[in-house]
């Protein structure tokens, strides 16, 4: 199968490769796909108090086009907030990336590691909150 | 600098086996069934000589090859032809799991048609157990038909005993020896073979073109055809003669014949200084297939914690191919590996490279350098290899998807 350029482009030159620190309250990470299927995504956003994602970092395990939706997830969640990051739909990283039809699920897979790591984020944030209102209770 | 090691798909022809073709094209192009013309008899004499070539190379006399369009069609005489002229003798096949698909669709064909067909289990390297083959024999199984080496993983199969079983029960032997025919010593005498397939395009021949060995005597095996007309090939295989195809085959043969004691060596040497040097230079990597017992130009690795297609994104100047499920339109991993007990995650992580006549030791260190780079770069951005770093088995993990 030959790739198009978009997709060769991330694959060579992947944006935001890397990790963030999963154990800090202002990092959520989500991970997808299994080793069995051939593809495993971890996607981790870093954001400030307003919600905005300041940093974005990417490790796959998958084919070339899995590997370039991560990078172009990275890339586009980067300076949203985090329910402005949800808005992002697979069939917009298809659109850009140019998939094939063989490798949508790579799209759906970039899409549902966002969706994990927002939902890892807003956990972390609600037992926060949670700790400090039953931290206040206890006084 | 574009490197082919894909000799297990295809081979580049050899020079010498397109300059003997070459006059049968526009000079000698006559019909080899033309009886009353010279351009007939000089293309009759062509395949006579392409015959005993072909017949030379397994110990075979030249009346028992049949020319046919390559190991497709000859894999499908031999399994569905047999199984039509013997079908009042028996109803039952008896073949393995990990054989190529032009030996287990005929199969399954069968199967629709009113016969039982056993597939074999094999063991983790790949080899079936011969006590399991002879339990499998029964009053009604008319064939078997076990390859002699996996295009996958290389591993070879005791033909040699399989044959001697066969023939103490009085049941037919077929393999598929596409992947030895030509590297490895065959016999159809000595290895009690009663029909063998192989193909022209792998030992550096033309592709379109093939030989079915059906053996004559001892016993006389009959073969209802698949395709019927002009009784051509003593009637298993009507259709005019590809004369330079065939002319192709049998000079690609004994080019083959007359380095048999030499190139084999090489391309098992070219084999192993590959799997020595990436040895060398990655760890977490894996031989899929039998260690010793193997094809000279096969190796198959398991790359662990990167996917093959990916791999092979990485180093796309090098020619292989890969049991990843993304380069099919399946989306399931390799079913030979995984008939080896390989897990579905090292089976995306595998490539099979293949030496041929014309690798140079050159070519494999360049390989070997471009395969560790890109795999070391493609494990910086694995979370699974980050895991393995951390002290995670990724196998231990619960995944969300299966």
């Amino acid at each position: 199968m030959a790739y198009g350029d978009k997709i060769l482009d991330h694959y060579q030159n992947p944006r935001n490769v890397g990790a963030l620190d999963r154990n800090s309250e202002n990092v959520g990470t989500g991970i997808v796909g299994a080793p069995e299927c051939g593809d495993v995504l971890k996607l981790q956003i870093l954001v400030d108090e307003n919600e905005n994602i300041v940093d974005a970092r990417f490790k796959t395990f998958g084919c070339g086009s899995a590997i370039a939706s991560s990078s172009l997830a990275t890339e586009w969640v980067k300076g949203r907030t985090l329910d402005e990051a949800l808005e992002i739909k697979n069939t917009d990283i298809v659109r850009e990336l140019a998939l094939p039809p063989v490798k949508i699920h790579c799209s759906v897979l970039a899409e549902d590691a966002i969706r994990a790591a927002v939902a890892d984020l807003k956990a972390k944030r609600a037992a926060r909150a949670g700790t400090a209102e039953s931290g206040a209770g206890v006084k | 600098m574009r490197v082919y090691l894909d000799n297990n798909a295809t081979t580049r022809v050899d020079p010498l086996v397109l300059e003997a073709m070459l006059p049968y094209f526009c000079e000698k192009y006559g019909n080899a069934a033309s009886r009353s013309h010279s351009f007939g008899w000089e293309a009759d004499e062509a395949v006579k000589k392409a015959r005993q070539q072909v017949a030379d190379l397994i110990g075979a006399a030249a009346e028992d090859i049949v020319f046919t369009s390559g190991a497709t069609e000859g894999n499908n005489i031999a399994i569905k032809g047999v199984a039509a002229m013997y079908a009042d003798k028996g109803r039952h096949v008896v073949t393995q799991s990990t054989e190529h698909k032009a030996v287990i669709d005929p199969c399954k064909y069968l199967e629709q048609h009113g016969f039982r067909v056993t597939f074999l289990p094999v063991d983790h390297w790949g080899r079936i157990d011969l006590q399991q083959l002879a339990d499998a024999i029964k009053e009604d199984t008319i064939l078997v038909s076990i390859m002699h080496g996996n295009n996958e993983i290389g591993t070879l199969q005791p033909i040699g005993e399989i044959g001697k079983l066969c023939k103490a029960r009085g049941v037919l032997f077929h393999t598929d020896c596409c992947q030895t025919f030509g590297k490895v010593p065959i016999n159809v005498q000595e290895m009690g073979i009663d029909l063998l397939t192989c193909s022209a395009h792998k030992i550096h021949g033309p592709k379109g073109v093939g030989a079915l060995y059906v053996r004559r005597k001892r016993p006389r095996v009959r073969c209802e055809p698949v395709l019927h007309g002009g009784g051509h090939e003593r009637g298993m295989r009507s259709g005019t003669l590809n004369v330079p195809g065939i002319v192709g085959l049998g000079q690609a043969a004994e080019l083959c014949r007359l380095h048999l004691d030499t190139e084999p060596a090489r391309l098992t040497a070219l084999r192993d200084q590959l799997w020595s040097g990436l040895q060398a230079r990655l760890d977490h990597i894996a031989l899929n297939g039998h260690p010793t017992e193997r094809t000279p130009s096969n190796l198959n690795v398991s790359f662990a914690y990167v996917e093959g297609e990916s791999l092979m994104m990485g180093i796309s100047d090098i020619a292989v191919s890969s049991g990843s499920a993304c380069t099919s339109a399946s989306l399931e991993p390799s079913y030979v590996l995984k008939a080896l007990g390989v897990g579905d995650d090292l089976a995306h992580s595998s490539i099979r490279f293949s030496v041929g006549r014309f690798n140079t030791e050159a070519e494999i260190e360049y390989t070997i350098d471009r395969v560790a780079a890109a795999v070391c770069k493609l494990r910086e951005m694995s979370p699974l290899y980050e895991m393995v770093q951390e002290g995670i088995d990724p196998s231990k993990v619960e995944w969300a998807e299966r």
